[in-house]
């Protein structure tokens, strides 16, 4: 911060009559500033910056991080172990290390298989200093280093990485057990399961291990957590519950003996601590209501889908239902349609046939009253040409100027006026084009 | 730098890996703090100054001093000097410098290079973007850094000029982004230099006024910046693209040319691409001998047509042919000065930065520049200098490791304008003192002052002790300039002015002229003086012990209210004065 300089020059004296209220005299302000930027780099910019972000003056800053740097070095103690010792524990023999909880000895029973190198290795410094037989021996008590070398045998177990994995196997302190269902029915299910697993997930090979999880987890989630734990894959095992293997200079057989029935044995607890978590994972599942809520979701979504397709199926042999009989009405409709269609116009067929005849009957009815145009008897042959001529003109002509002809001859009875229609009704069919001049000649 | 934000989510600060890097146009630098000291990390080839340039060989990308020999023989996949192009349109870019690499062009809105960077015979050539190119070459270099720190480098402070723009700076973050590399900050040029100096464990947190020179390949910085205890303020600043290394270059390329036409009748190496690029590859390592020794050989295999070239030059020589080069940058930081509103009197520092630093002849130009008292940092005049061109690289790697446990958020925040922007003081501010009967000015807090400031000084008492005045006062310099008289007269004025300056400083301006040539003998003589303006305050001490020192310590907080504390050192109380704010 502020280094202090040394000048040569000296301060002045005060000057005769100089006076002023506590000694001191403000004369001005701080003239002129500019605003400038400064660069944010360097360690000195990192401190103004905290002061400025927080507010802090010069002092207050430095008290502050004095402060913290002191508070380190106490936390640093803080996190030693202390644990009031058992006197069961102190009374132990060295020779049953087996038995002994290693952590319990150096006072990491909180930590266990969580316990860093370097928090055993203190703890061991720690106890070391207690407990040396030395020590003992000073105070005037026996000197029973029995205690001691529980700690140097704890010491060298959970130092060894091989060895720590070993005990930690088969730490049963560290274990949780599966709650019951008691208790499952007063407290929350996944956090009751959540700490077994938590508690077995320090076996994994494979990290990080997925947790439990609550209620809102996905079922991507929980699918995954079940997946990772059904296939699990644990390091745990159980040579620390072998049994002592004689030394080589004992019966060779015996030992080999001894060898066959550890590694059975730790294959079988291996078998079983499988079928262990096995069960552990099925009690949870079993008891999972995420896993039901998702099976509903999945049925219901099924369903869903199933009652759907029915229903379009459904609707859409209605819809062909109503389709085939809306067809099959129409064809009757038509069918029934045409046959009165065909019955009427066979009708009106045979109705203008007759009414043709009809009309055809006055036709030649009209020449016949003119008497074929003659008077007197008609000769056979002009009765013929006539007749012909009358049929060609019928022939030319439709039934519709049948009938207009037939109204117009109808009722005529002077042969001259039946001559005088007729001959109107060849020049108008000459006219037309439908005669040939000439052609009719015993009409025209 | 709102942006780096963006880029960086998701990256814990125990997670990261921080190097310092120096992107620049010709070479660039990677650096690592070990244990409070930074680095300069050498690459798979054992170059600590690595070219920026890749280039692209039948699908193989090479880069630094690989890619810098393929200039010759593959100048059509070599892409070189692309930092400058970084974030800025086809229009506003000058090429120049890549007439013998791949040509810039435009493409899609940016500038674009050309390059076949496939193998195969018909490989077709694709168009890579400035900022593809630089994330290619940084991914490079952080591969270096990683292999070298054995740990996947995931974050970088990276210097930049003072000069780029914030789409500049955006282009870069991307750019880096690419790489995979979390941009911690960017850094001004001259201003990592400067922190790389005060890193140094001995140096003492001092107020100074430093001229920091960054002399590199294609482009020459000069900042001032106002140092005070630690804090840095950029005055003024500078940029020129003239007289910079590969003008040097140049020369020594024009004279060499010259005498390879004198040899061999007429034949100019300089028509010929690839002549020119073997020309210019031993001019630069030529000049860098010149740097080093006082003769270098220039040697050339098959220059032009077939004939070997082999020539030496001594540094006299060379420093005559290139004295428009030396002369211009004696130029460009005499200006800087005089923008900055200071004289060359109140430059406490030179710091030379940049591989064109190495020039023995540029840091003899600033000792003859720049008064006796002016510390040239360069490694021909400070034995102690560090190298120039890792200066910048080593101070963005200190940042790097100050700030790399934050969070990216609170980075951000620290460095926004609500906390850099802060008044300054234009006037010094500083206790009275006397000798004899004269009175002096001794600053506490000098002028271009961030504030909030704390300064203490110690100041002695008369003999005899008794009571003192603290008076306090604000003060401004001024040159005073002696017009040089006959000789007798000149040494009475010297003396008389010898009573109010500092007695140190006189004689060293003495000395300075002595050894000055004769021609300047007739000079005038220049002197900084102090002029002291208004009172602040004043304070008696009573009863100071005969011998004793005073202590005086200024606070001036934000709101430029000032608090002044005076006591006697190892006594109790003291006075405490409160000078509201304006």
């Amino acid at each position: 911060m502020a280094s202090a300089k040394t000048t040569e020059l000296v301060l002045p004296s005060l000057p005769e009559g100089w006076s002023a209220e506590k000694d001191f005299k403000v004369l001005d302000k701080i003239s002129s500033t500019i605003q400038r930027t400064i660069e944010p780099v360097g360690p000195h910019f990192l401190a103004h910056a905290r002061r400025a972000r927080h507010k802090r003056t010069f002092s207050e800053d430095d008290r502050i991080q004095a402060q913290e740097r002191a508070k380190k070095v106490e936390e640093d103690n803080d996190s030693d172990i202390s644990e009031p010792e058992d006197l069961m524990m102190l009374q132990r023999d060295a020779k049953d290390w087996k038995s002994q909880d290693h952590y319990k000895v150096l006072g990491l029973s909180k930590y266990r298989y969580k316990a860093t190198e370097e928090q055993i290795k203190r703890a061991h410094r720690k106890k070391v200093l207690k407990h040396h037989p030395d020590k003992k021996a000073a105070a005037g008590r026996s000197e029973d280093d029995n205690f001691f070398k529980c700690i140097q045998k704890a010491t060298e177990v959970l130092l060894d990485p091989v060895k720590r994995r070993q005990f930690d196997s088969v730490d049963e302190a560290a274990e949780v057990e599966p709650p019951t269902k008691k208790q499952l029915a007063k407290g929350n299910y996944y956090k009751l399961w959540g700490s077994v697993f938590k508690a077995e997930a320090r076996f994994s090979k494979n990290h990080p291990v997925p947790h439990l999880g609550d209620e809102k987890s996905t079922r991507e989630e929980v699918e995954n957590f079940y997946n990772f734990w059904y296939n699990f894959d644990s390091w745990r095992s159980f040579e620390y519950l072998d049994e002592d293997v004689p030394d080589d200079n004992e019966n060779r057989d015996q030992k080999r003996h001894m060898e066959r029935k550890n590694a059975n044995s730790r294959k079988k607890k291996k078998a079983e601590d499988n079928a262990r978590l096995r069960k552990l994972l099925d009690d949870c599942s079993a008891g999972d209501e995420r896993i039901k809520k998702f099976r509903q979701e999945a049925n219901a979504a099924k369903n869903k889908k199933r009652l759907e397709k029915e229903a379009a199926e459904k609707k859409a042999a209605e819809e062909a239902k109503a389709k085939k009989e809306a067809e099959e009405k129409a064809a009757k409709e038509a069918e029934e349609k045409a046959k009165t269609d065909r019955e009427a116009s066979k009708k009106a067929k045979e109705a203008a046939k007759n009414a043709v005849k009809k009309n055809k009957r006055v036709l030649r009815g009209s020449v016949k009253d003119a008497n074929y145009f003659v008077s007197g008897d008609a000769s056979a042959a002009t009765i013929d040409a006539v007749l012909n001529d009358v049929d060609l003109v019928q022939a030319k002509i439709d039934a519709d100027e049948i009938a207009a002809l037939a109204g117009k001859l109808n009722g005529l009875k002077i042969a001259d006026e039946i001559k005088g229609v007729w001959t109107e009704e060849v020049q108008r069919l000459v006219a037309a084009g439908k005669l040939k001049d000439g052609e009719v000649k015993a009409l025209a | 730098m709102a942006e780096e934000g963006a880029s960086k989510a998701g990256i814990v600060p125990s997670d990261r890996t921080a190097i310092g890097i120096m992107f620049s146009n010709s070479n660039s630098s990677i650096a690592y703090t070990v244990d409070d000291k930074a680095e300069v990390i050498a690459n798979e080839d054992g170059d600590r100054q690595i070219p920026t340039i890749l280039s692209y060989m039948d699908g193989d990308e090479y880069y630094g001093q690989q890619a810098k020999n393929f200039l010759v023989r593959n100048p059509k996949n070599t892409v070189a000097y692309f930092r400058e192009f970084l974030g800025k349109d086809f229009k506003s870019i000058d090429p120049t410098h890549n007439h013998a690499s791949a040509h810039p062009e435009e493409a899609n809105g940016t500038v674009s290079f050309t390059i076949t960077d496939k193998e195969g015979e018909d490989a077709a050539p694709s168009t890579l973007s400035v900022q593809e190119i630089a994330t290619r070459y940084l991914r490079r270099l952080v591969t270096s850094a990683s292999e070298y720190i054995g740990k996947k480098v995931t974050s970088a402070v990276i210097t930049v000029p003072t000069n780029f723009n914030e789409k500049q700076k955006a282009a870069l973050i991307a750019a880096a982004a690419g790489a995979e590399l979390e941009v911690l900050q960017l850094v001004p040029e001259p201003v990592a230099a400067l922190l790389a100096y005060d890193a140094r464990p001995e140096v003492e947190v001092s107020d100074r006024m430093v001229v920091v020179a960054d002399l590199g390949g294609t482009r020459s910085d000069v900042a001032v910046i106002s140092t005070r205890s630690g804090m840095y303020t950029v005055l003024a600043t500078t940029h020129d693209y003239e007289f910079t290394g590969t003008a040097l270059d140049k020369v020594l390329m024009d004279h060499f040319a010259k005498e390879f036409m004198k040899r061999n009748a007429g034949i100019d190496p300089r028509q010929n691409p690839k002549s020119l690029a073997k020309l210019k590859l031993e001019a630069e390592s030529t000049k860098k001998a010149l740097s080093i020794g006082a003769n270098a050989s220039f040697s050339v295999e098959s220059l032009a047509e077939g004939i070997d070239f082999a020539s030496t030059l001594n540094r006299l020589r060379y420093e005559t042919i290139a004295r428009p080069v030396f002369a211009g940058i004696n130029r460009l930081v005499e200006s800087v000065v005089k923008k900055a509103g200071l004289d060359i009197l109140d430059i406490d520092e030179v710091i030379l930065s940049g591989g064109t630093a190495h020039t023995p002849r540029i840091a003899a130009n600033m000792q003859s520049i720049f008064p006796r008292t002016t510390a040239i940092l360069a490694p021909s005049t400070t034995p102690t200098a560090i190298n120039p061109s890792e200066l910048q690289a080593r101070g963005a790697a200190l940042q790097a490791s100050l700030i790399q446990e934050y969070e990216a958020e609170d980075i951000d925040q620290s460095t926004h304008a609500a906390v850099t922007t802060v008044p300054h003081i234009a006037n010094a501010i500083g206790v009275v003192l006397v000798s004899e009967s004269a009175e002096t000015f001794i600053p506490i807090v000098p002028g271009e002052t961030a504030v909030p400031a704390r300064r203490m000084v110690h100041v002695k008492t008369p003999k005899d002790g008794g009571d003192v005045l603290v008076k306090i006062v604000e003060a401004n310099t001024h040159i005073k300039v002696t017009k040089p008289e006959p000789k007798a007269k000149t040494n009475g004025k010297a003396s008389k002015s010898a009573t109010v300056e500092d007695a140190d400083e006189t004689e060293d301006e003495d000395d300075s002229d002595l050894s000055d040539d004769e021609e300047e003998e007739d000079e005038e003589k220049r002197e900084r003086m102090w002029k002291i303006g208004t009172t602040l305050a004043e304070a008696a001490l009573r009863g100071v012990k005969k011998g004793s020192t005073v202590e005086v310590t200024i606070n001036v907080n934000a709101d430029l209210s000032m608090t002044m504390t005076t006591r006697e050192v190892g006594a109790k109380g003291g006075v405490r004065v409160n000078v509201p704010a304006p």
